[in-house]
């Protein structure tokens, strides 16, 4: 296993360095960024699943001459699980970036680009590897660096540098938040190691436990994108180049859903009160509905696919939240059904957002614009790129048979166990909090009919869609890659299911696979068959049945008549792309019913004719949802941090003398504080 | 192994079959109380096979999207209505899905229509889809507390055990208000989504007032037929779950050919009573504007919570 994390190594190094050592010549610098980092994606699938069936933990470690750091690894099921879906992501983007650099070509330094790409899986990779507190710091903070760069990789355009300083100040923010949950830690076991975290010399009081579990969902919660530390994610991923934007939305705010798992069930022994369980549903609930109603009211495809993080995160955390709550209350089979439910839309949602941003990179590619509202007509021209899409689309808004049902039906069923908590209050929540993702759900359903219905179906809606023309294959292989990802991982949970389960088990002290696994393995099963079942194989071969059913019926009755091609009926008048729904059109009932949560504001402008008032010559429309977060929470404090700032500019004189006294003055109170 | 066979193409025939009478009994029914003699209640059967037969006229700026649609339309609603026991209690297929699974079985259609709505690019089709994905995203939280409100008093999501549960009387019915509460609210459930008054009207073609019409707007020939067959089927599946979740009466338990021909006929019974209740509900309300619609869903939820509350409450 260490063999193949040199390979992984050796190739994302390559991948750094190489494009920026070779002379100037586009192609071979798209092949030595692409090729290594193939390689070792590739080499991280095998060591994924190698880590996963694995019985003991690998671990190895390079001492450094920092004091405290060192550079451990460990590879137990947890980290394997996530290498894997890191993995499985970069080498679908990585393919696909043969393609799309090419299309990048003068915009931005295509070897730069490469390299940060490379550095970027990298650090997400070291990221779930790492095995000491200072070293996880490290390449975290790598990662948000070399993200950073790969968000402003456009910086040109001035869209793209706020973004970028926005998600800068608010990933270090929570980077704080990282280093103190570390340095509590740090304060019991008097080492960075993961192993004196897990087991400290004195067990932490419950006091400093609850300022830790707070701190690290600070922290990581700011780069998962809960609401409301969302408000950089609709921004910052969108504005990265499509391949990146994938692996940001798709696996690397899935390291900060590792990184919780692993303090939480993992550092803290698994044992807290209920109310941790509760906040984490709570926020959960309000992520995942906040979410994909913000998501329904973008027409930035991009930025739409980035609230629906927000909305998965949500989801995720509704069944870590759930198996909290169980493992409070002892009922370890159902806490391990939670975490598994969580960890299995993980790597679903990697699959289908990774699969649905590089669709969206397509469409860039194709029309050049992220407006949804100048696509239409696409699946025609595009039929490739259409096809990944929808498949994208029927598994995010969990259709069965996809793998996006699969792992909400779990999320559904664990939610539904809570009539086993002796607690009243907590078994009116859980409930209340399936309804919230049932709600969510079903306005998924209507962002991606949306998403999909005015993108690629009916007539184009610009030039630049009618002129639109299919990505290159390299583009196609990247998204295909991923649709039968998305596919394979719905058809086969009884593949999937043991391999999380190796991942649970240690966390909540039971296997649940036998329990889980039902029929042969034919179908999935909480508790018991009788208590509910699902199988995924068998509902996709009756669908399939029925539709040929379906098929044979209408030879049977009238066979198929030759049908006839003729224009859309448009009450007389010529059908124009001008008379089509637009996506406003489209959810405007859902903005006026949920008017509350929008607060829209609408302005019409109308110009009439002199001679008459009833007919208008031209009319102006705007409309805008009010950015709650950003005005009530982040302008008052951003607000407050320039006042003080402000304030304390008094104190940068520009004297030289000034600031030696300053120096003066601090040496003495500290003198006096040493004795 | 046969016997399941031979069961699901029983289940299958029936539920097929059984469809358009279902349509054509309301229709009668809604006939008879505007004092009308209305047409018969099998023309909705004839129908079906007139559309077979005719040529299709598809619009030119459609893609495969809008002739795959009612297919799988067809297919997922059927693939709903065999997880639901019919007139045997242990459904073969039962264990592929439970209620959840039929729920998001449902929305398979629903999307696809939407998607078929926005198809021909015309604006009525995108208005019936933008007016589906409200009443569809309201009446989803009500759908799944009321199912969790059943699943409770039965202890089990599985159709096939609540049903069987219930119609042996196991452990159920100590307390009939969560009961009564949840079957209050999945008719409203019902009623909005198999797009019946008050909440979207199946006779209009006037364009203020479509839902599920304007959808299927652009649709002809044999892809309406097995638009309409599904409709029929989903309004079907509903009654079925309605009818054997809260009054499994007479449903066979067994597998003797007696028991079978008695459940049969029961359900039959059963779901003729349901489809004229609709018919009768349908004549007694007005259709509501599309922004009231929130109102009426807004009281199933809330009935379905109290189902909810009240069952925890009563068994302490």
């Amino acid at each position: 296993m260490l063999n193949l994390l040199w390979i992984l190594l050796g190739g994302y190094v390559a991948g750094i360095l190489l494009p920026l050592c070779l002379p100037r010549q586009p192609n071979a610098h798209i092949i030595t960024a692409t090729v290594p980092a193939i390689a070792a994606t590739s080499a991280g699938v095998v060591l994924g699943l190698l880590g996963l069936t694995s019985s003991e933990p690998v671990t190895g470690s390079l001492a450094s001459t920092i004091p405290l750091l060192t550079f451990a690894i460990r590879i137990d099921p947890l980290a394997a699980f996530f290498v894997l879906t890191i993995s499985v992501a970069g080498l679908a983007a990585s393919i696909y970036a043969i393609g799309y650099l090419q299309h990048f070509d003068g915009r931005a330094s295509i070897p730069m680009l490469g390299s940060l790409f490379n550095g970027f899986l990298l650090s997400m990779t070291l990221v779930v590897l790492a095995d000491n507190g200072f070293f996880f710091l490290m390449v975290w903070e790598l990662m948000s660096l070399l993200s950073y760069f790969l968000v402003v990789s456009e910086h040109e355009k001035a869209a793209v540098r706020y973004a970028g300083l926005f998600y800068l100040i608010m990933t270090h923010v929570g980077t704080v938040f990282i280093i103190l949950t570390f340095l509590i830690f740090f304060q019991a076991g008097g080492s960075f190691a993961f192993d004196t975290f897990r087991h400290p010399e004195q067990p932490l009081p419950e006091s400093m436990k609850t300022i830790a579990f707070l701190m690290a969902l600070v922290g990581f919660g700011t780069k998962a994108g809960i609401v409301p530390l969302h408000v950089w994610l609709p921004y910052a991923h969108p504005a990265a180049p499509s391949h990146i934007s994938a692996l940001m939305s798709g696996v690397m705010i899935k390291t900060a859903i590792y990184a919780l798992i692993r303090v939480y069930f993992d550092f803290l022994g698994g044992q807290f009160p209920w109310w941790w369980g509760f906040v984490i549903l709570v926020i959960g609930a309000v992520s995942a509905l906040l979410g994909v109603m913000y998501a329904l009211m973008e027409h930035d495809l991009k930025s739409l696919l980035a609230y629906h993080s927000v909305e998965n995160i949500g989801i995720i955390l509704l069944g870590i939240g759930a198996g909290m709550i169980f493992q409070t209350y002892g009922l370890k089979e159902f806490a391990a059904l939670g975490l598994l439910a969580a960890l299995y839309h993980t790597i679903n949602h990697a699959a289908f957002k990774a699969l649905l941003f590089l669709g969206a990179g397509s469409l860039l590619y194709a029309t050049h614009t992220r407006n949804m509202e100048e696509y239409g007509g696409l699946l025609r021209r595009m039929p490739w790129t259409g096809a990944c899409f929808l498949i994208g689309s029927v598994s995010i808004v969990a259709l069965p048979p996809t793998n996006g049902f699969v792992s909400e039906w779990l999320v559904f069923q664990s939610l539904f166990l809570s009539f086993h908590i002796p607690d009243t209050f907590l078994k009116l929540m859980l409930p209340l909090a399936a309804a919230i993702l049932a709600l969510t759900g079903a306005l998924a359903l209507a962002c991606f009919a949306k998403a999909f219905g005015i993108s690629f179906l009916a007539l184009p809606r610009s030039t630049h869609a009618r002129h639109a023309r299919e990505a290159p294959i390299p583009m196609r292989i990247g998204m295909a890659l991923l649709a039968t990802v998305c596919v394979a991982l719905g058809l086969g949970p009884m593949v999937v299911v043991p391999l999380l389960d190796r991942v649970v088990a240690p966390f909540t002290g039971v296997s649940i696979e036998n329990q889980v696994l039902a029929l042969d393995g034919w179908a999935l099963a909480t508790v018991d068959v009788e208590f509910s079942s699902l199988s995924p194989p068998v509902l996709a071969l009756l669908l399939g049945g029925l539709a040929v059913l379906g098929l044979g019926i209408v030879a049977a009755f009238g066979g198929f008549v030759k049908r006839r091609y003729y224009k859309t009926w448009g009450c007389g008048i010529n059908l124009t792309p001008r008379m089509e729904y637009t996506a406003t059109g489209f959810v405007q009932p859902i903005k006026r019913v949920f008017s509350s949560i929008y607060q829209p504001t609408v302005k019409l402008e109308t110009e009439f004719l002199q001679e008459s008032q009833y007919f208008a010559k031209r009319r102006r429309f705007e409309f805008h949802v009010e950015p709650v977060f950003q005005k009530y929470l982040y302008d008052p404090v951003l607000a407050f941090v320039a006042a003080l700032a402000g304030r304390l500019r008094v104190i940068q004189a520009g004297s030289l003398h000034l600031y030696l006294t300053y120096i003066f003055v601090t040496l003495i109170v500290l003198l006096l504080f040493a004795v | 192994m046969l016997d399941a066979f031979l069961l699901i193409v029983m289940q299958t025939v029936v539920l097929l079959a059984t469809a358009p009478l279902m349509v054509g009994l309301i229709r009668k029914v809604k006939a008879r109380l505007q004092c009308r003699r209305g047409a018969s209640v099998v023309q909705p059967y004839a129908d079906l096979i007139k559309l077979f037969r005719k040529q299709p006229v598809v619009s030119s700026t459609t893609s495969w999207i809008f002739t795959a649609t009612p297919y799988i339309l067809f297919a997922s609603t059927l693939a709903a209505g065999l997880l639901v026991p019919v007139f045997i209690s242990r459904t073969p297929l039962s264990f592929a899905g439970n209620i959840i699974a039929l729920v998001y079985l449902l929305a398979v259609g629903t999307f696809f229509l939407m998607l078929a709505g926005l198809d021909a690019g015309s604006a009525f089709g995108g208005m019936g889809s933008s007016r589906e994905a409200i009443v569809a995203s309201l009446t989803e939280p009500a759908m799944m507390l009321s199912i969790f409100a059943i699943a409770l008093t039965a202890g089990s999501t599985n159709l096939s055990t609540i049903v069987h549960k219930t119609a042996l009387l196991e452990g159920i019915m100590t307390d009939p208000s969560p009961h009564l509460m949840a079957f209050a609210a999945l008719v409203i459930v019902a009623i909005a989504e198999t797009g019946r008054v008050p909440v979207d009207n199946p006779a209009t073609h006037l364009e203020l007032t479509m839902i599920h019409e304007a959808m299927i707007l652009e649709y002809s020939g044999r892809y309406l037929a097995l638009v309409e067959w599904a409709a029929g089927l989903k309004l079907l599946v509903f009654l079925t779950l309605i009818a054997n979740v809260f009054a499994p009466w007479g449903i066979a338990t067994s597998m003797e050919s007696a028991a079978l021909g008695v459940g049969l006929a029961a359900y039959l019974v059963k779901v003729s009573g349901l489809a004229v209740l609709i018919g009768i509900l349908e004549s007694m309300f007005a259709k509501l504007r599309l922004f009231r619609v929130t109102d009426l869903l807004g009281a199933a939820f809330i009935l379905a919570l109290l189902g909810l509350v009240f069952f925890y409450v009563l068994r302490g």
